[in-house]
């Protein structure tokens, strides 16, 4: 994760803009205000504040990062949405104030994310202010029906209002967190959106699930039911803590091992890592989701991984000088590699198809080889796009000169008529544009 | 279990009938909204039978089965919990044959009827759960679950015991069993936890205990997934660095396999055995950075190229440094060249002063290098090799890990690997000396 936050201190075209900022300072605004009713009215039942107000925090200490840096606190925002969905504890009605569950959420969030600083890490702001902007939604609509002789008489009632409640709570976490992502990337929002759907639908199941049973196990085992029903939840967290840290360092290894082309003299140094976020910004801006985004990644890493089964370095390394039949040749090389992995097919299908031509052009009559019915067998997006990504940075190296820049934009765009997938080639030159831009 | 003995298969049957006799005398006296509770908790049984995992190919599968049944036992007595346990018949997994089925559906109506029994005998209180129950019910429900899965134990152990001559049948591993038994006994407090809140959501109860719980369930499977795809990913990486040195194809794979069997031996952390294994597999990736002219030259070794030989333990370095490893595996791989009288390269090292992880791949890389044919000598028998093993036990290799390797070797056997066959535009890439054979040290023209 600080990696990350050095890439966006590297990648001018990544700093992030102002909605965080936006969505900070509403959920503040929120919470003082919150604090200053409770302080006013004091504090229900404090015994039940303490212990959903300690959960929280304990939920904020045992944050989570996702794939895509993303983070959440299950624990946490389970408990926050369970002290706002109480009806019930033991014998006791549940009648905290909708500002009450604000500021217990708030307080248990802030207190727990202080081990994070004391040990140096970043306290997250936004991640915090999403939840804590959650949890208020549902706070304010549960608090004024708890009371409701309805609800707390009628279980089917109650239990139908609180899982769409929860629900919505949880769609609604997706939102921000998909804006966030659109205005810190530059991501599409509905792509971001789909992609937070998607990553987030399991976990937000678990933390839904297991608020709804911390809320109404309480009405029968008190308060033991907070430390009861978070048990799967932790068993969840850690797995996919696991499973993030595994993934991590698949990225790193994948990174370290393409390193080997240019530490063997095939290619130049940084080149795959350069096509590589080229690669990756290209495709974000063409609305790539986020799987497809990470075998993108993968290939662009390996994409000259061909060239360690050659003899001996090609000079310079630089594909797009050699011979189209020796550029498939080493293509194909490096797709058989991968393919041995035999848990990478499609990025070996990428790797493999990166250098054909976009369009196919009949020798005899020079004009396309375009099917008939439109359908065109052509290579996939991916390797369109490191096909471009990889030309472009033959061409510019490391350099970030606006007029080599421009020069090789140009170039790609020339050979659009056949080499390169003109849309490709367009999202490229928006993206390395904002990085100039930005440059100067 | 294809062919059961016929212990077996009357074991099977007085199971079934026992689980038919305690259904059919009953007694059921239960109110009549009961039948609706005992469907609804088939259905789960029946819906966490159908997702059984499987320990490992081959092994026993667990299921979360328990947490309904439990959950009957509380709710609707041993007589319902039996029908519960009996929806096991209903199991939609594919796998287990005609036999199986019928002994687990036997087994689990035959379980869940003594629990049931248990709880009852324990003063437990069947029926409805209200504010009052907790904590009183604890201790009952604990009973009750604890003979269930003993019974349960006991019951699988006497099929294995009857058809372990049987082929196909694998024999379980005292560790699995005793993780099954500790899995089985959580699971079955979450039946306690859906018979509280039975007396809040009603049915609801059983879907809303099982949504974290199989969402768990789906994130260690991930871990896992994720997992075998990294380590595919890598071995497969560490084939494309060695496709450029022919005679050394699977060398990086051995010595991953070499390093695990020395580990295993002196009883390494399973955490530390797992980081020794990526070392192995990465151990040689700086070759990448020797000019293979180097690599492949015939005669002697001019100092210099000597000197880029010895630098590429630090090239490896350089290349792995930014994974996410343990220090340790990062240590191993730049130190493997290392000899316990201080005479290897790339520092100079003597004695404990080398990581403990470098010394172990030392022993493993020499030891596949002179099994292994190369151009200027065919491969070495295993006893020979061994031999000399020995021989430098002391002054090149910690005479420890030797011993260690040794008794592996004695023990699980070595996999020697394949003579090449060198395929015809493949004859200019033979290397003519190795820099891991210990026996064949490189040979380098003397300065003075």
């Amino acid at each position: 994760m600080t990696e990350r936050r050095h890439e966006l201190r590297r990648y001018p075209w990544q700093v992030r803009d102002s909605g965080q900022l936006l969505l900070v300072v509403a959920a503040g605004v929120w919470l003082v205000a919150s604090v200053a009713q409770t302080a006013a009215t004091g504090l229900t039942d404090p015994r039940t504040a303490i212990a959903f107000g300690a959960l929280i925090a304990f939920g904020e200490v045992l944050r989570l990062n996702l794939p895509g840096d993303r983070e959440s606190a299950p624990v946490g925002l389970a408990g926050a949405l369970a002290y706002a969905l109480l009806i019930q504890v033991g014998h006791h009605q549940a009648k905290h104030s909708a500002h009450q569950v604000v500021t217990v959420a708030a307080v248990g969030m802030i207190v727990g994310a202080l081990p994070h600083l004391a040990v140096g890490r970043p306290a997250r702001l936004s991640g915090m202010a999403v939840r804590l902007l959650c949890v208020a939604c549902v706070a304010y609509i549960f608090r004024p029906l708890a009371g409701n002789a309805a609800v707390v008489r009628d279980a089917g009632l109650a239990f139908s209002l609180m899982t769409s409640l929860a629900i919505a709570a949880l769609l609604l976490e997706a939102v921000l967190n998909a804006l966030l992502r659109v205005d810190e990337q530059r991501a599409r929002f509905k792509v971001a959106l789909v992609d937070e759907m998607r990553l987030q639908l399991p976990l937000g199941a678990a933390v839904g699930a297991s608020a709804l049973l911390i809320a109404f196990a309480a009405e029968v085992m008190g308060l033991a039911a907070l430390a009861v029903f978070t048990a799967p939840l932790l068993v969840t967290q850690v797995a996919l803590r696991r499973y993030a840290g595994i993934r991590a360092t698949y990225l790193q290894t994948v990174r370290a091992l393409a390193k080997v082309t240019e530490i063997g003299g095939y290619v130049e140094p940084g080149h795959s890592e350069r096509v590589s976020r080229l690669a990756v910004a290209v495709g974000r801006e063409l609305g790539i989701h986020e799987p497809q985004l990470l075998e993108l990644e993968y290939a662009a890493l390996m994409h000259d991984i061909g060239q360690l089964s050659l003899r001996d370095p090609i000079t310079g390394g630089a594909t797009i000088f050699v011979s189209p039949t020796d550029q498939q040749r080493i293509a194909g090389l490096g797709a058989d590699v991968i393919q041995q992995a035999q848990v990478l097919g499609s990025v070996a299908e990428i790797v493999r198809r990166q250098n054909e031509p976009y369009r196919d052009i009949d020798p005899a009559t020079g004009g396309y080889l375009d099917h008939p019915d439109g359908e065109r067998d052509g290579p996939p997006l991916s390797s369109r796009i490191i096909k471009a990504a990889n030309a472009f940075d033959d061409m510019v190296g490391s350099s970030l000169d606006p007029g080599r820049t421009a020069a090789a934009v140009h170039q790609l765009r020339l050979d659009t008529v056949r080499e390169y997938d003109p849309e490709a080639v367009e999202a490229l030159s928006r993206v390395v544009n904002r990085r100039s831009v930005i440059q100067m | 279990m294809a062919r059961l003995s016929w212990a077996a298969r009357l074991y099977i049957a007085a199971v079934v009938a026992a689980a038919a006799a305690v259904i059919a005398w009953g007694p059921f006296t239960f109110p009549s909204n009961s039948w609706r509770d005992i469907a609804i908790l088939g259905l789960l049984l029946v819906v966490s039978e159908s997702t059984a995992t499987r320990l490992s190919p081959g092994d026993l599968s667990w299921s979360p089965n328990t947490t309904a049944t439990l959950a009957a036992a509380v709710l609707v007595g041993p007589v319902g919990a039996a029908l519960v346990g009996a929806c096991t018949a209903f199991s939609l997994r594919r796998g287990p044959s005609p036999a199986q089925r019928a002994f687990n559906t036997g087994m689990m109506a035959v379980t869940a009827y003594i629990a049931g029994r248990v709880f009852v005998a324990m003063h437990g209180h069947v029926g409805v759960l209200n504010v009052n129950s907790f904590p009183g019910i604890i201790g009952p429900f604990a009973v009750a679950a604890l003979a269930h899965v003993l019974v349960n134990y006991a019951l699988v152990g006497g099929v294995l015991w009857l058809a372990r001559n049987v082929e196909g049948t694998t024999r379980t591993s005292q560790a699995g069993m005793t993780r099954v038994l500790f899995s089985d006994l959580g699971y079955g407090a979450f039946g306690l936890l859906i018979a509280a809140l039975w007396t809040v959501v009603g049915p609801f109860a059983p879907l809303l205990v099982l949504i974290p719980l199989f969402v768990a369930r789906w994130a260690v499977a991930q871990f896992a997934e994720q997992q075998r795809a990294y380590e595919a990913t890598v071995g497969a990486l560490c084939q494309a660095v060695e496709t450029k040195d022919f005679y050394t194809r699977g060398h990086s794979d051995r010595v991953s396999r070499g390093s695990v069997m020395i580990a295993r031996e002196i009883g390494m952390r399973g955490d530390r055995v797992e980081a020794l294994r990526y070392a192995g597999m990465l151990h040689d990736v700086g070759k990448l950075g020797v000019p293979t002219m180097v690599l492949q030259k015939t005669g002697k070794l001019t100092e210099e190229e000597y000197a880029a030989i010895q630098l590429h333990p630090m090239r490896g370095l350089d290349i792995v440094r930014e994974i996410g490893f343990l220090d340790e595996a990062l240590a191993g791989i730049m130190h493997h060249h290392e000899r316990i009288d201080g005479r290897g390269y790339p520092m100079g090292l003597a004695g404990d002063e080398i990581p403990e992880f470098a010394r172990v791949l030392a022993v493993a890389d020499a030891f596949d290098s002179m099994t292994s044919t190369r151009s200027y000598r065919g491969a070495r028998p295993t006893d020979e090799a061994i031999a000399e093993l020995r021989k430098w036990a002391g002054t090149q290799f910690d005479p420890a890990f030797v011993d260690a390797f040794v008794a592996a070797i004695k023990r699980e056997g070595w996999q020697r690997p394949e003579p090449p066959v060198l395929a015809a535009d493949e004859l200019a890439t033979v290397p003519a000396q190795d820099h891991d054979d210990p026996s064949a040290p490189l040979r380098v023209i003397d300065s003075l």
